[in-house]
């Protein structure tokens, strides 16, 4: 096997046992990159010598006898919306298209001091605005098992990377199952933490009360590796969570025992794919053999779920995104008449037609006279959410769904119907309006030979909860080592 | 709180907004928008006389530091991304007439 189809846990142990150096497995992950990104748009900036002098540090490190972290020397991909010091930092739009940020985010800084490498940085949705990587100003993601379908999005460069393997790992965010839609959609695995498990100092904002960094992995093991080197208290995130961060790693080990696994019965409507219905019910099959105790449990406003996070969301971005004026970074319009139609002009041919349709939206539902009528509902009705999920993890210590009502769709299919694309997110968006942590984890294949994702939530910081019994899923199956077939380039 | 929005209307969440549109685009986005209200539309379903809306899922205290100095960026680093600049400051098209 080529160095670059490994997973991180496997990389890091031939590391620590002088088997390979960094220098070799990032030469290998940017062969490939070389080799198939022109098939599947993962990356929109590739920085091989920064990389390889990286790698070479890493490799020095260890070689002065540093006792060096999981990601030590570790190949990586960033999605475009988390801030590198001295490399551009697009979030997939034409308004930062240039945008050099002067710091790194916290989770790039703690990464940096690990001696991980970053092979570059990942496409996505302009502003992490879309389900289906089709809004990116640059270009489209195509999804490694089937180039005639979508990646899924947000975060659709860094699972199509992990799993066309053209990184070991990487990082995206989620703010309505932007990490765990990917994920499912691309057959890896897809962690989204707590929120304030991990600091979002420095990750662009869409809607700070829901957004929140994780990781796209080969395995769970390698997802635990990873959180643990990103998680924990940031001073400059007033919203990060002032708890210890366990061993994952070692909480992942000991058998599952006494699980109690709540199904909850409204994500299992008529509208999921008979495919998807069939593969979850097997991995429900495997949790019982593993001495899982399953119960049905009812979320009752789970079909409010998507209308709550519209509002939420957009009055959120809305408010984010007043920064982009064309005064102190990105894009501006040349030719404005005064200050305020410069505004007008450069955030009009800025932002793409996604983005602004969720900043009018956001604009119309905190505007004077609606705001009780929209934004203060929504927030009423996010309560009930929450606490539909409190009342069953009275019961249960996990609730277990599928990730998506379906598998990839075509490239195209659902561009015209913005309404649509957003009731994709229906199975995902609750944990986000709830702040829960949750995965998804390969569990099958559609007919046409697509992916399927199961999705695990736990209870608030109950990340070691949760990847135990991944874990030990993920152990029991091998759908996670299944690759596409990508046809190479010319070298 | 289902309704059409008028033109009207969507040029001034435009306008507050601070988006330049032509009539084509407002008329796309005032579509989109009527669209996407009428199915928000459902949350009135829910009576939440009452409830307590949440903004935010983590329960906190503001956090307080000590008032000490701390690194900041320099003149340059701040300035670096300006689209325009006049010496040490941002220039902005002008504003008082």
């Amino acid at each position: 096997m080529e160095l670059y189809a490994h997973t991180l846990s496997a990389l890091r142990q031939q590391l620590e046992q002088g088997e390979v150096t960094s220098v070799e497995i990032t030469r290998s992950v940017l062969e490939r990159i070389a080799a198939v990104d022109d098939r599947i748009g993962a990356y929109l900036l590739v920085d091989e010598p920064a990389a390889l002098a990286q790698a070479e540090a890493a490799d020095a490190r260890r070689a002065g006898g540093e006792n060096l972290s999981p990601a030590a020397g570790i190949p990586l991909g960033l999605k475009d919306l988390l801030s590198t010091k001295g490399m551009i930092t697009t979030c997939a739009s034409r308004m930062l298209e240039n945008y050099v940020p002067a710091y790194d985010a916290t989770v790039v800084a703690r990464l940096r001091q690990a001696a991980a490498v970053f092979a570059g940085k990942l496409n996505m949705d302009e502003f992490a605005m879309g389900s289906s990587n089709e809004n990116s100003a640059f270009k489209l993601v195509r999804n490694p098992w089937d180039t005639e379908c979508v990646a899924g999005g947000s975060s659709g460069g860094s699972a199509a990377a992990v799993a066309a393997d053209e990184c070991i790992a990487a990082l995206g965010s989620d703010t309505g199952g932007s990490i765990r839609q990917p994920a499912a959609f691309c057959g890896v695995v897809g962690l989204k933490p707590t929120y304030g498990r991990v600091s979002r100092y420095g990750l662009v904002a869409f809607a700070s009360s829901l957004d929140q960094i994780g990781t796209l992995t080969k395995s769970v093991a390698d997802a635990g590796l990873l959180l643990g080197e990103i998680a924990g208290h940031d001073p400059r995130d007033s919203t990060s969570a002032n708890l210890p961060v366990p061993d994952y790693l070692a909480a992942m080990e000991p058998e599952v025992k006494d699980l109690k696994i709540g199904i909850p019965r409204e994500y299992f409507s008529a509208d999921i794919h008979a495919d998807v219905r069939d593969a979850v019910q097997q991995a429900i099959e495997v949790f019982t053999g593993l001495g899982a105790e399953i119960e049905e449990v009812s979320l009752p406003h789970t079909e409010y779920a998507v209308a709550t996070y519209y509002l939420v969301a957009t009055a959120e971005a809305s408010s984010n995104l007043a920064r982009y004026d064309g005064v102190k970074y990105g894009y501006r319009v040349p030719d404005a008449d005064g200050l305020i139609d410069m505004y007008r002009k450069t955030r009009a041919r800025g932002f793409g037609p996604e983005v602004k349709r969720r900043i009018m939206l956001g604009t119309y539902a905190l505007s004077a006279g609606y705001y009780d009528a929209y934004y203060k509902k929504a927030q009423q009705v996010r309560t009930l959410i929450r606490q539909d999920f409190e009342q069953a993890f009275s019961r249960c210590d996990l609730l277990l769904s599928p990730v998506s009502p379906t598998p990839a769709f075509k490239i195209g299919e659902k561009v015209a119907d913005p309404l649509a694309m957003y009731l994709s997110d229906i199975l995902t968006i609750p944990v986000n309006l709830a702040g829960l942590p949750a995965i998804s984890v390969p569990c099958g294949f559609s007919r046409e030979g697509l992916p399927i994702g199961l999705q695990l939530i736990a209870r608030p910081f109950a990340e070691d909860c949760l990847l135990q019994a991944a874990r030990h899923y993920e152990q029991a199956t091998d759908w996670h080592l299944k690759k596409p077939e990508i046809a190479e380039g010319e070298k | 709180m289902s309704e059409q929005i008028s033109r009207e209307q969507v040029r001034h969440v435009a306008a507050l907004a601070r988006l330049e549109m032509d009539e084509e685009e407002l008329a796309a986005y005032g579509r989109d928008l009527s669209d996407i209200l009428g199915y928000v539309a459902k949350l009135n379903e829910i009576d939440t006389s009452g409830v307590e809306p949440t903004a935010h899922v983590v329960s906190m205290e503001t956090p307080f530091r000590d008032d000490e100095r701390g690194e900041s960026f320099s003149h340059e680093q701040t300035l670096k991304n300006a689209p325009q600049r006049e010496g040490f400051y941002f220039q902005v098209p002008q504003v008082i007439e």
